[in-house]
């Protein structure tokens, strides 16, 4: 297979899925007016958790700290409204477990009151690591739905030599237009950010790579970047998962990263156009994170389209903004490849949130899984190179060192294998499985071997006291014996004396 | 609003509209021009043969699975064991015996395929464990061949007498049709001493469009290779087993004859006659039983074209292409282990790249 492909001079990796994504991006972008309470839950990135600095009761301005970073990977939180903290408790995580997640609830006083903002006169002027604790402390995440704190992209940027910043307009998902609005839209937010990324991490050029089923999108950029030559815009061919960094990297620089590696190693850093623009906003306009746009799409969506929204605004909110045309049947956090199910929709906007899709029955409907036929297809399809059907053949029989075997670590979820099975076999439900498995193994060994250095040292502790206390006995009873002898000694003496 | 979405599922949530019924009644639709022609040529028995042949190896895959407490109406429906008993139907001599089909057809979905833990389990080629078992148990009926006589023709038997040549045997009042393949008679003639220079005259016709005695779909390469390239196009299947396995046969062939005529076949009889064609483009690509990675699919091509001319022309029997693939398909599992696609990020061994940074 592929031999099309390779002929046309595609990529021979990924799927192509349609991508629904037309009429919602060509929708205007819409504001939603700021809901009566909001939910901000401290946990919307990779790492630690923000700790809470207000207290209930408290009045907040827009852009408030309300919980600070902790740990070395984390991000802080604002207040995405002004108005009164209502209630530090827990919200619905989005998360298919439907756990709970703590957050600060806020209500609304609908002044729009920003904190004042501290602008540099030239942001070019300041220290890269000046921009990165700018972006940090605004809470600036990747926003294409990975969260991962972007200061801490910039620093290893800076530690590892970086020629190239890679801009992330893939938006391979389908459904998703989110990143195709802002570059549409705010395209010289978007390319000014990504020169002040350029400027943190010492890159010398910013590829954008926009896959080209977004015309309007590349035209918007192409514009705003004309008169910076090193931003370059860069069409990609339109093939799911070219939004993953290492897919992209490798469209665009022909470099591979290493397994194992990260994407810095190759010399390259991928970040996404709405992070870049989110930094625009932290450095230029010394504004946090505290709003974004997100698609709703989906069947059971009656005005599908893309919304600027706080953050912390309930799903449910923001359905009943784009209306209901019937009671959907699976509610999606993100694009239909990768997105999270959701239980309901009373759980919080996240930074991470580039799409919710309410599906109809139709959309939602899943064909029941039948025999592996060994057809291979799956193997075509794999951006990495794997053998989805080797590892799930293993995972099958329980069978995990095998699947690992097969590099299952390398597996990126991204879902191309399980969309082509013709078969419908849910192989990334396999691999979530088997890689949770194998990393709870891999903890309880871990706690195993501690437990054991424990008790080994325990044991040594009681035997070096054990030791010790008969070292001082014996002592002692030499010192009680010599301290006798020598008043025996001493009794004789006394005796020869009086006698 | 407030409501339950109920038992979330994993991503992806869009799938393929492909589903294994399609693909199977797509390699049917390939294969159906050359089987048309296949009752064209051969006329009412050939017909039967086909119908008996599915029917039983769809009895066959029933009453396996309800032995196993299964339900049997989704895998019936799923177009494997249709697909087995017309894959053996077309490989069995056209006006072979009823029982010979039902005898195959059954064998094929029972001890070829839910023996081993039905679709997607077996090891070997289904249709070709079928045919190999009949040929070894039933050598006289496997190798009783007939001229072709076209439906409608003079010489053809009509759908009564058909019926009378398909339960009772060939009647002497169709003796004449009988004949011999290509393969079949140069392997006689050589055995007699006779070689293939002197014999070539009174060779059966050797003709790509597949007017000539031979199993009841394989005479015609040109529908054959038709249908396998329809299949390519549709991404059915990939380019890497049928080439390699035609240029496996056909390469040693090509060498051979040049370099003694008198004894070896020309390239052009070993590619177009027998099962090379059936077998590069319809057999040795079943899934279940072949290699995955495109390396792999080149090294089991190659190894079935390979084997199938050296059985066609040192080994015992005639025809080599069912012997060749079940042989590769013992190999399959090692030929997996040892050609896997390279991992992104990793060398071909699986250890990760270099960092250069």
């Amino acid at each position: 297979m592929g031999f099309l492909d390779r002929f046309l001079k595609q990529p021979s990796w990924g799927v192509h899925p349609d991508d629904h994504k037309r009429p919602a991006a060509d929708v205007p972008l819409r504001h939603l007016p700021p809901p009566e309470r909001i939910y901000m839950p401290l946990h919307q990135h990779v790492g630690g958790a923000a700790r809470p600095v207000v207290l209930v009761g408290q009045q907040v301005r827009k852009g408030q700290l309300i919980a600070e970073a902790q740990g070395n990977i984390s991000a802080p939180i604002h207040a995405p409204v002004s108005g009164t903290v209502f209630a530090i408790g827990d919200v619905t995580a989005p998360h298919p477990s439907g756990l709970p997640l703590k957050a600060i609830t806020i209500d609304a006083d609908f002044r729009n009151d920003w904190v004042e903002a501290d602008i540099p006169a030239d942001p070019f002027a300041l220290a890269p690591e000046d921009i990165a604790k700018r972006a940090a402390a605004a809470g600036v995440v990747g926003l294409g739905g990975a969260t991962f704190p972007s200061a801490v992209k910039f620093a290893l940027g800076k530690r590892l030599k970086v020629s190239t910043l890679i801009v992330n307009g893939g938006e391979c998902e389908p459904y998703l237009s989110s990143d195709d609005r802002i570059m549409r839209d705010f395209a010289d937010q978007v390319v000014d950010g990504a020169r002040l990324v350029m400027h943190a991490i010492g890159a010398r050029e910013a590829l954008v790579g926009i896959e080209d089923n977004k015309p309007e999108a590349t035209a918007a950029m192409r514009k705003a970047a004309a008169p910076y030559p090193e931003v370059k815009i860069c069409p990609v061919p339109t093939r799911y998962p070219m939004g993953s960094d290492k897919q992209l990297i490798q469209t665009l620089t022909g470099k591979e990263v290493p397994s194992d590696a990260r994407a810095a190693e190759v010399g390259v850093l991928v970040h996404n156009v709405s992070t870049c623009a989110a930094v625009h906003k932290a450095i230029r306009l010394g504004q946090p994170l505290v709003e974004r746009i997100v698609t709703l799409n989906g069947g059971a969506i009656a005005q599908p389209g893309n919304i600027y929204a706080p953050l912390g605004t309930m799903i449910g909110d923001l359905l009943a903004f784009v209306g209901l045309k019937e009671t959907p049947a699976r509610l999606i956090l993100g694009g239909p490849m990768m997105g999270t199910p959701l239980l309901h929709d009373r759980i919080p906007l996240v930074k991470g949130a580039s799409g919710i899709l309410a599906f109809n029955a139709r959309e939602a409907s899943k064909p029941d899984a039948g025999p592996c036929i060994r057809c291979g297809t799956c193997a075509d399809a794999c951006p990495m190179g794997l053998l989805p059907m080797e590892m799930a053949a293993r995972i099958r029989v329980h069978d995990l060192e095998g699947a690992e075997t097969f590099a299952l670590a390398d597996c990126i979820s991204c879902g191309c294998c399980a969309y082509v099975c013709p078969s419908h076999i849910p192989l990334v439900q396999y691999f979530s499985h088997a890689k949770g498995e194998l990393s709870n193994n891999e903890r309880a060994k871990l706690r195993g071997e501690a437990t054991k250095r424990l008790t080994e040292a325990k044991m040594a502790r009681i035997e070096r006291e054990n030791q010790e206390k008969a070292a001082a006995a014996a002592k002692r009873k030499a010192e009680r014996e010599a301290a006798k002898a020598a008043a025996e000694a001493a009794s004789q003496q006394a005796q020869g004396e009086t006698a | 609003m407030s409501q339950d979405f109920g038992t979330p599922v994993a991503a992806p949530h869009a799938t393929t509209s492909n589903n294994t019924t399609r693909i199977m009644a797509t390699v049917m639709l390939a294969l159906a021009p050359s089987t048309l022609y296949g009752f064209w040529l051969y006329g009412w028995p050939s017909i039967y043969l086909w119908l008996i042949t599915i029917a039983a190896a769809l009895f066959g895959e029933l009453f396996f699975l309800r032995l196993r407490d299964k339900d049997a109406t989704p895998v019936l429906l799923d177009g494997s064991a249709v697909l087995t008993g017309w894959l053996l139907a077309v490989s069995l001599p056209p006006w072979a015996p009823w029982w010979i089909g039902a005898f195959g057809g059954l064998f094929a979905t029972t001890l070829g395929k839910q023996a081993f833990g039905g679709l997607g389990q077996n090891l070997f080629n289904p249709a070709m464990v079928a045919r190999v078992a009949l040929l070894i148990s039933f050598p006289v009926q496997m190798t009783a061949w007939v001229s072709p006589a076209p439906l409608f023709s003079a010489a053809a038997p009509g759908a009564i007498d058909g019926l009378m040549i398909f339960f009772k045997g060939i009647t002497p009042a169709y003796d004449a049709l009988s004949s011999a393949t290509t393969l079949g008679f140069a392997k006689t003639e050589l055995s007699r001493g006779v070689d293939l220079l002197q014999s070539a005259a009174q060779a059966p016709a050797l003709s790509f469009f597949g007017n000539r005695s031979g199993s009841l779909g394989e005479t015609a390469a040109w529908l054959i290779g038709g249908g396998g390239l329809v299949m390519l196009f549709l991404r059915i299947i990939s380019w890497h087993i049928p080439v390699a396995m035609l240029v496996g046969i056909g390469l040693p062939a090509a060498i051979l004859h040049a370099a003694d005529p008198a004894r070896y076949l020309d390239m052009g009889s070993h590619l177009l006659s027998g099962g090379a064609m059936l077998g590069a483009f319809f057999i040795a690509t079943d899934y279940v039983t072949s290699p995955n990675s495109p390396v792999g699919k080149l090294v089991f091509g190659a190894g079935c074209g390979l084997l199938t001319y050296i059985i066609r022309t040192w080994a015992g029997y005639p025809e080599g292409m069912a012997f060749a693939v079940l042989l590769m398909n013992s190999l399959t599992p090692i030929i997996d282990t040892y050609f896997k696609p390279r991992i992104y990020g990793r060398d071909r061994r699986g250890a990760p790249l270099p960092t250069n940074n």
